[in-house]
């Protein structure tokens, strides 16, 4: 597994249609080389064949992909230099661990000898040294799971694809693997393409993160970009909860934007919005309750819940209600109490609509 | 240079070889006796295509010719879309040309008319094709499939595109070709002019369709006999098989095993055993009869050949199909639903009527349906105990054998043949799909079944025992028969049948098969042996292409394949003598005609099971290995087939024993050279030579029952898992894949 060749991926309007139903309507993605990128998005909207088609197991309806520079739009899967680690993991269940990982080898031309000599490191690579003879039947699933991703990577592909990889874990396990993935990824450098339904796992392991809905990239960039600055609704519910509120634009400092939430003034960026009525999206850690203060937004407790190392609280306020996490315990409201909400610096942010 | 060069240029390589090298039409004395090397290749009859051209003066096949070179030209074609639109242009020309030319040019020149008013008459014909027009054939077939494959048509997949053009191509040459000659048989008279007063003739025939019998006459045509007789088999068979149905899962019967070996019997007995064992207990000397003649003075008749007969030995060979179908239909039923009608105050007579037969009804039918077809199909019983009247099935072997040959009697009998039982078929099809109640759910399902009532329970019993004494005596009739002397004359034992059959002596120190048997013998295992791996690889790679890829007309094409299941052996054996016996296809009396017979026949059963076993593997299987840089070739090598050995064996082991025991299409296409193992027998009884008869048979079901273990233990079992170390738990080769991959 020495000189890795990491690829780029272009994908360039490519179209995929089902029939008469279209899984995907029009997309166009760029992936650096040596990154890892994650595509996130609800079930059904579309990531397994975006994934699929950059694998070469669909072929697009129209549009073009290329991997390292080359068009590989009708170019059979077989043919492509890409490996993907399957969601259910695929393995050959005939087959043992240490053939499992040199499948692939073998099928590339590679003699015997060779192959399992390569697939031993790439079992030691993934900590299952002298595991190599056992079936896939009497392994671990997290043991499985790491077969797969040797059996993909012996390969040196340019581009190693990931569907779920950790759905069929336990939540302990996911965890630890999917830290395992990461950390074997920046070891390596390889490009990967990383699909997935859940957001802490996008935030934790992703370069970049293209959040789709419907077929449609709905928003591109880092993690924290995500987290911190969604651009609609959707995006921001979607990564963590959010509080979509009304507001006001009152005026524009540079790249900044004063705006005015139920009487209070705010700073934030303005990333292009204009003036106006506008929509702001608030991250539940991001409210300050203040029973004494006045200056803030008034409201009125609704529900609170305690959790351990924080309380949640539904609060009524004339823009709409807030949910708020509070992670000062000792100091907690009762429902109809009135308090006092200010809003920190980060956690806010004007999104479309 | 990409891929789908390199598999063109091997493709053209062979084309070139196909033209210059290897003899365009049928070799007279067989290909593989090379005997045409000698005259080649400015022999006329043993020229390849360029000097059947050139020298000969054939000169329409330079059409051929120049679509092939159309196909090289494309080899220079960079554009790979442009290039594959080119080779699927010439490859629809090319075997459209060649279907054409073969049907339109006979031994004697223009075969139609009209291109005889069109182009003048031909100064020369042509012999059927050889070798060199069927490769060149299969090549044109090919030249579509890579052109669609360079196209992006299933994904790019040479080899997927290519099986499917493959099967497509078999499939209309093997098996609608051949019904479609019987149709056009039909309407033709023997020199090949149109001649539809023999089909009218006999579609008007009252011996066909008369109703005599329902107004007080003697007898109904052979068509309404033919239904009335598979309904009743049908009926019958459906009782008897829910009878033993029950009996082996409701009620404390003490054989439950031999019940289930029943369901093994009617496999490896050849179809006519029954009658003929029936014959020996029933018939004019049979041991019955005499028994009674001698004891109560009853007169010897003749009542067993005819309807009756025939009705009880269908009703004894289709009973352990349908038991082997039922079984699982009453199974199916939930006991939890049962259980529930009985806290619901129903006692177990209300329980089992208004709950427990309701839910098996889809089943009851399927079963009816499945004797109903079978009946109609059957050959063998009818033939030994039709005596002058027969069915439809007989009727046609003797249009084409009798004393008057009828070739447009034989195809109209065949059509009413076939349009019964395809109604049946679609019946089953439509009427039955999306009416299945069965509840076996992959939850354990874990409640009691609901015993039978009291009266019902000793119903079963009384019929279920008596029934399999007689099929105990039956089956110890064809064992024993095989060592008396002369039926119902002398009874004393021998040796000598088996020995007349199955002698072996020494001749100048060399092996001599002396035995009459053995010719016949021999044949038949060779074809089995040659067929059998045929048949099942053409039905799992069909089977494969049904359940993982997906194409436009996928529907039509499994329905068409599922079909042919639906034909009856005797259509096919008809059609097939229509269709093959003249160019551009010649093929009867040889041993290629039989194996194309058995593996076309065949199939559907292999693609069923392989679809069946294939359903259960998960596809990302197949894509994990797609991904790891194997081409679908390797990938159905070294992933689907290893787990596919279950279905493999049966495959197999099934279409080895059809090819042994079938007689209705058979009898049709043997000749002297290749006659198989039941024709022979069947001429055997036709001498009245029960003796040898029926050790010959009982010699047959030894040999598959050998053969079958043997298959079993070639192709071995498929391991996922080493030796179970959980102490207690039982080892079990029938996982289901699918739950492995999470194990
Ligand atoms: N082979 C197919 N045939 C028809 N529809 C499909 C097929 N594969 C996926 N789809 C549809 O395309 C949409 C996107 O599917 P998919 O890419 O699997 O979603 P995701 O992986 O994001 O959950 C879904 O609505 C799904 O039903
Ligand atoms: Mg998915």
């Amino acid at each position: 597994m020495t000189d890795l060749k990491a690829g780029s991926v272009v994908f360039e309007n490519v179209r995929k249609d089902f029939g008469s139903f279209t899984a995907v309507p029009d997309l166009s993605i760029t992936i650096e080389p040596g990154t890892l990128v994650t595509l996130l998005g609800p079930s059904g909207c579309g990531k397994t064949t975006t994934l699929r088609m950059l694998a070469g197991l669909e072929h697009p309806t129209s549009g073009r992909i290329f991997i390292g520079g080359r068009d590989v739009t009708m170019v059979p899967a077989h043919e492509r230099d890409v490996s993907m680690v399957f969601q259910s993991y695929a393995l050959f269940p005939h087959m043992s661990a240490l053939d499992n990982v040199a499948y692939g080898l073998e099928s590339s031309g590679l003699k015997k000898k060779e192959a399992h000599e390569r697939a031993e490191e790439g079992l030691a690579q993934v900590g299952l040294a002298g595991m190599g003879h056992r079936l896939p039947a009497e392994l671990s699933g997290g043991q499985q799971q790491r077969v797969a991703v040797a059996r993909a990577l012996v390969l040196n592909p340019q581009v190693l694809l990931l569907d779920e990889p950790l759905s069929n874990l336990d939540a302990r396990l996911r965890r630890r693997v999917r830290t395992e993935i990461r950390e074997l990824q920046q070891r390596l450098g390889f490009t990967a393409v990383y699909v997935t339904h859940d957001q802490d796992e996008a935030l934790a392991v992703s370069d970049r993160i293209v959040v789709m809905k419907d077929g449609r990239i709905a928003q591109e960039g880092a993690p924290r970009e995500l987290y911190e600055e969604p651009v609609s609704e959707f995006i921001a519910d979607f990564m963590g909860e959010a509080n979509v509120v009304s507001c006001e634009i009152l005026d524009h400092e540079g790249n900044n934007a004063i705006i005015d939430i139920g009487g209070i003034r705010h700073k934030l960026r303005s990333r292009g919005a204009s003036k106006g009525k506008a929509k702001l999206a608030v991250r539940p850690g991001s409210v300050v309750l203040n029973p004494t203060d006045t200056s803030g937004l008034g409201g009125e407790i609704v529900t609170a819940a305690y959790l351990g190392d924080h309380v949640e609280y539904e609060i009524e306020t004339s823009v709409g209600n807030f949910f708020v996490i509070d992670h000062a315990v000792d100091q907690s409201y009762a429902p109809k109490t009135a308090v006092s909400l200010g809003f920190r610096n980060r956690g806010l942010a004007l999104i479309e609509g | 240079m990409t891929s789908g060069i390199k598999r063109l240029n091997v493709l053209l390589g062979l084309g070139i070889f196909a033209f210059l090298f290897v003899p365009w039409y049928r070799v007279e004395r067989g290909f593989y006796s090379f005997d045409w090397i000698a005259g080649f290749p400015f022999s006329s009859d043993q020229a390849p295509g360029l000097f059947q051209i050139l020298s000969e003066g054939r000169l329409w096949l330079a059409v051929a010719l120049i679509l092939f070179l159309v196909g090289i030209g494309s080899r220079l074609i960079g554009n790979e879309d442009q290039r594959g639109k080119v080779l699927v242009i010439a490859g629809a020309a090319g075997i459209i040309f060649m279907a054409l030319q073969g049907l339109a040019i006979s031994f004697t020149g223009w075969a139609w008319t009209f291109p005889e008013n069109a182009f003048g008459a031909l100064s020369l014909g042509q012999p059927a094709m050889g070798a060199g027009a069927v490769l060149v054939s299969l090549i044109f077939v090919l030249f579509i499939a890579f052109g669609l494959a360079e196209r992006g048509f299933m994904k790019g997949d040479a080899f997927v595109v290519g099986s499917i053009s493959m099967l497509i191509f078999l499939v209309a040459v093997f098996i609608f070709y051949p019904i479609g000659s019987m149709f056009v048989g039909a309407v033709h008279d023997f020199d090949g002019s149109f001649k539809p007063d023999g089909f009218i003739r006999n579609m008007q025939d009252p011996a066909i369709w008369s109703l005599d019998c329902v107004i007080g006459g003697n007898r109904c045509g052979v068509a309404w006999r033919t239904l009335f007789l598979a309904v009743l088999s049908g009926l019958g068979s459906t009782i008897l098989g829910l009878a033993f149905a029950l009996a082996a899962t409701r009620t404390r019967f003490p054989f439950k095993r031999g019940l289930r070996l029943l369901t093994v019997l009617p496999i490896i007995t050849p179809p006519f055993v029954i009658g003929l064992a029936l014959t020996l207990l029933f018939g004019r000397s049979g041991v019955v009869t005499e028994a009674l003649d001698t004891l109560f003075g009853i007169e010897p008749s003749r009542w067993l050949y005819g309807l009756t007969g025939i009705w009880i030995a269908q009703v004894l060979s289709f009973t352990p199909i349908s038991f082997l179908v039922l079984i699982g239909v009453v199974e199916g039923v939930s006991p939890s639903m049962e259980e529930a009608s009985q806290t619901l105050r129903a006692d177990r007579w209300r329980t089992f009527w208004h709950v427990s037969l309701p839910l098996m009804k889809p089943g009851l039918a399927n079963a009816f349906l499945i004797g109903f077809i079978e009946s109609m199909a059957d050959f063998g019983n009818p033939l030994v105990l039709g005596g002058s009247h027969g069915v439809l099935s007989t009727e046609i072997f003797f249009a084409v054998v009798g004393s008057q040959v009828d070739p447009s009697r034989a195809a109209v009998l065949a059509i009413i043949l076939l349009s019964f039982t395809l109604s049946a078929f679609l019946a089953q099809r439509l009427w039955l799909s999306g009416k299945n109640y069965a509840t076996v759910t992959g939850k354990g399902d874990s409640g009691v079944h609901a015993g039978l009532p009291k009266s019902l329970s000793i119903t079963v019993h009384g019929i279920v025992l008596p029934w399999m004494g007689f099929t105990l005596i039956v089956y110890g009739m064809i064992i024993f028969g095989g060592f008396v002397k002369t039926w119902g004359l002398d009874n004393s034992l021998t040796l000598e049948h088996y020995a007349r059959a199955f002698s072996i002596g020494f001749q100048d120190g060399a092996l001599v098969w002396t035995g009459v048997a053995w010719n016949s013998f021999w044949t038949t295992m060779e074809i089995a042996l040659i067929s059998a791996p045929l048949t099942a690889a053409v039905g799992l790679l069909t089977a494969y292409i049904i359940v993982r890829q997906k194409f436009a007309g996928k529907n039509a094409f499994e329905f068409a394949l599922m079909m042919s299941f639906a034909i009856p052996g005797t259509v096919i054996g008809i059609s097939y003598i229509m269709a093959f016996n003249l160019p551009p296809i010649e093929m009867t009396g040889s041993a290629l005609i039989l194996i194309a017979c058995f593996v076309f026949r065949n199939m559907p059963v292999g693609v069923r099971g392989g679809i069946a076993a294939m359903s259960q593997l998960d596809k990302s299987l197949d894509e994990a290995s797609l991904t790891l840089r194997a081409n679908s070739a390797r990938t159905l090598r070294k992933v689907i087939l290893p787990l596919l050995r279950p279905a493999i064996t049966a495959a197999l082991v099934y279409s080895f024993v059809r090819a042994i025991t079938s007689i209705s299409a058979v009898i049709f296409l043997v000749s002297a050279e290749y006659n198989m193992a039941t024709s022979y027998i069947v001429g055997l009884v036709e001498n009245g030579e029960y003796g040898i008869a029926i050790a010959y048979s009982s010699m047959l079901i030894f040999v598959m029952i050998t053969v079958i273990t043997g298959f079993q233990l070639l192709v071995g079992e498929r391991k996922l898992r080493r030796e179970n170390r959980v102490a207690g738990v039982a080892k079990s080769n029938k996982f289901q894949i699918a739950q492995e991959k999470t194990a």
